[in-house]
């Protein structure tokens, strides 16, 4: 089976094990990663396009706003957006800065925590993070949990939509679209360990051959590693890519209140509950008796 | 309740349909909320037609609980005030928790745990309209303050487990433990001797209007 390949791990908004997780078929002793060398991307936007011919979307309307940059924001139809940065270093220098934008795809995904209806997230065990829209009910709870700002609302439908990273392709043993249409082999999908060492080789030869001594691999710990990576020219200042956060983790508030805080809720209803019983099996209720109007009513 | 005839008027119609038309506008979103807030609730929406009907439904229905929350304000308000005799009958909650009554201080129209679920509905339904307004429509809040979204689901998870509290205490007092206490908010009434037991002041207060005045009907 091509799917065999798309395993679940775990679904949002379940209580107890996902249908279908850990059955052993098809089980991999590997994950999958898209790495973008963000180094090598000259801005084509082959791979936006690629995104919506595959996903079938219509280009949408968008505005010139004197950049290379083709949309001003992502959109519920628009999961793949690279964006541009005009980049002043410190001597006064600038640089175009071209980032491939979209869903990370993170180990430890806050948007499926946050989630909170049955199966609406889907993380399967390669590692992709997929929306099924069948099962969202639109509350948008994951916008508050996804610490880069991914998934858009499609007000029409109330469901909300992100980069699959292609997971019916990849079901099928393709590459995701967009680094199928790379024309500059910026773009690279394969197991997380191989792009990895792909990722290790780059960055010492970017170090190596140019002025980028800074050069590294974004692969956030604080969201448990993601399986869609970058190689940046300055690690250090990963901001300056268009807001890629330095440490981005799920933010507590969401961890607070999908942990301890819903147990004590939990906690707190249930002895609310059992308090009431345990109040009546002790004392019993209270009965008025009636031999003090009768007196005053009956002759 | 052999003797009808000498029963006291304890709720009005428009008291007892208000009541109920907020039971039902609260246990509403209450449930469906409950399926929002825990995976082991989910089945609820399930059973109420499902996740996205009932997030489409749970914000309406819920501004027709803060609808109704206002009604009560202007129809009980004024009588909820806290006064010296509840501050006495504070002291005193103890024997009325182990049902030693006899050993209370008179109360009037209602006690001083009816006043606080009172006060604690309304300040939790205020929570709850405030931040489920910002729940409702997070496609307009800009990114920037989308930390509002997280402070909204705290604040709206906490009032809705304060509310759920008051609620589970009202609902075991007024069907199981305070006898009459629920046929007097469906039919209206109850006997002399329970206004006398229960509610001393307010039982003194009318019988001396009833007295002073014929009963309107």
């Amino acid at each position: 089976m091509s799917n065999s390949i798309l395993q679940i791990k775990q679904i949002s908004g379940h209580s107890g094990v996902a249908p279908g997780a850990n059955s052993g078929a098809g089980r991999q002793d590997y994950t999958v990663a898209k790495l973008i060398d963000v180094t090598t991307c000259i801005g084509c936007k082959a791979c936006e396009v690629a995104c919506l011919e595959w996903n079938g979307y219509p280009f949408r309307e968008t505005q010139f706003d004197n950049t290379y940059q083709t949309m001003p924001d992502l959109e519920w139809n628009y999961y793949n957006l690279i964006r541009f940065n005009e980049h002043t270093h410190a001597d006064n220098t600038f640089q175009w800065l071209m980032r491939k934008d979209g869903c990370m795809h993170c180990a430890d995904p806050g948007c499926l925590r946050a989630c909170p209806a049955d199966g609406a997230i889907v993380q399967y065990t390669n590692g992709i993070v997929d929306f099924q829209q069948d099962n969202c009910i639109g509350c948008q709870y994951c916008v508050t949990g996804c610490p880069f700002d991914i998934p858009r609302f499609n007000p029409e439908t109330k469901k909300v939509h992100k980069c699959t990273l292609c997971s019916d392709r990849v079901g099928a043993g393709l590459e995701p679209a967009c680094v199928k249409a790379c024309p500059t082999g910026c773009l690279h999908f394969g197991s997380k360990d191989d792009m990895l060492d792909l990722a290790e080789k780059r960055v010492a030869q970017i170090r190596e051959h140019t002025s980028y001594k800074d050069a590294g691999l974004y692969d956030p710990q604080g969201v448990g590693g993601t399986h869609v990576m970058y190689v940046l020219h300055d690690t250090n200042n990963p901001e300056a890519y268009g807001g890629l956060p330095k440490d981005p983790r799920v933010p507590w508030m969401v961890k607070l209140w999908k942990g301890p805080l819903k147990w004590l809720g939990n906690f707190a209803i249930v002895a609310g509950i059992a308090g009431t019983v345990m109040h009546y099996m002790r004392f019993g209720p209270k009965e008025v008796h009636e031999t003090q109007k009768r007196e005053g009513d009956r002759p | 309740m052999t003797e009808s005839r000498a029963a006291i008027r304890r709720y009005t119609m428009a008291e007892r349909l208000g009541h109920w038309f907020a039971a039902f506008v609260y246990i509403y979103p209450l449930l469906t909320g409950l399926a929002f807030y825990s995976p082991h609730f989910f089945w609820l929406a399930v059973m109420l037609g499902g996740g996205p009907t009932s997030r489409f439904w749970h914000p309406w229905v819920g501004l027709l609980f803060a609808a109704s929350l206002l009604w009560m304000l202007g129809e009980w308000g004024a009588d909820m005030r806290i006064t010296d005799a509840d501050r006495q009958w504070e002291k005193a909650i103890n024997h009325y928790i182990r049902n030693e009554d006899d050993q209370l201080p008179p109360v009037g129209r209602f006690n001083y745990g009816q006043k606080v679920f009172y006060w604690v509905m309304l300040f939790a339904g205020t929570m709850l309209l405030f931040s489920g307004l910002v729940l409702w429509f997070p496609e307009v809040l800009a990114r920037q303050a989308h930390w509002l979204l997280l402070l909204a689901i705290f604040v709206h998870v906490g009032a809705a487990l304060i509310s759920i509290g008051a609620f589970i205490i009202h609902v075991y007092m007024g069907t199981a433990m305070v006898r009459g206490g629920f046929t007097s908010i469906v039919r209206g009434e109850v006997s002399p001797a329970w206004a006398k037991e229960h509610h001393r002041l307010w039982y003194d207060r009318v019988t001396q209007q009833a007295a002073q005045t014929p009963p309107k009907s």
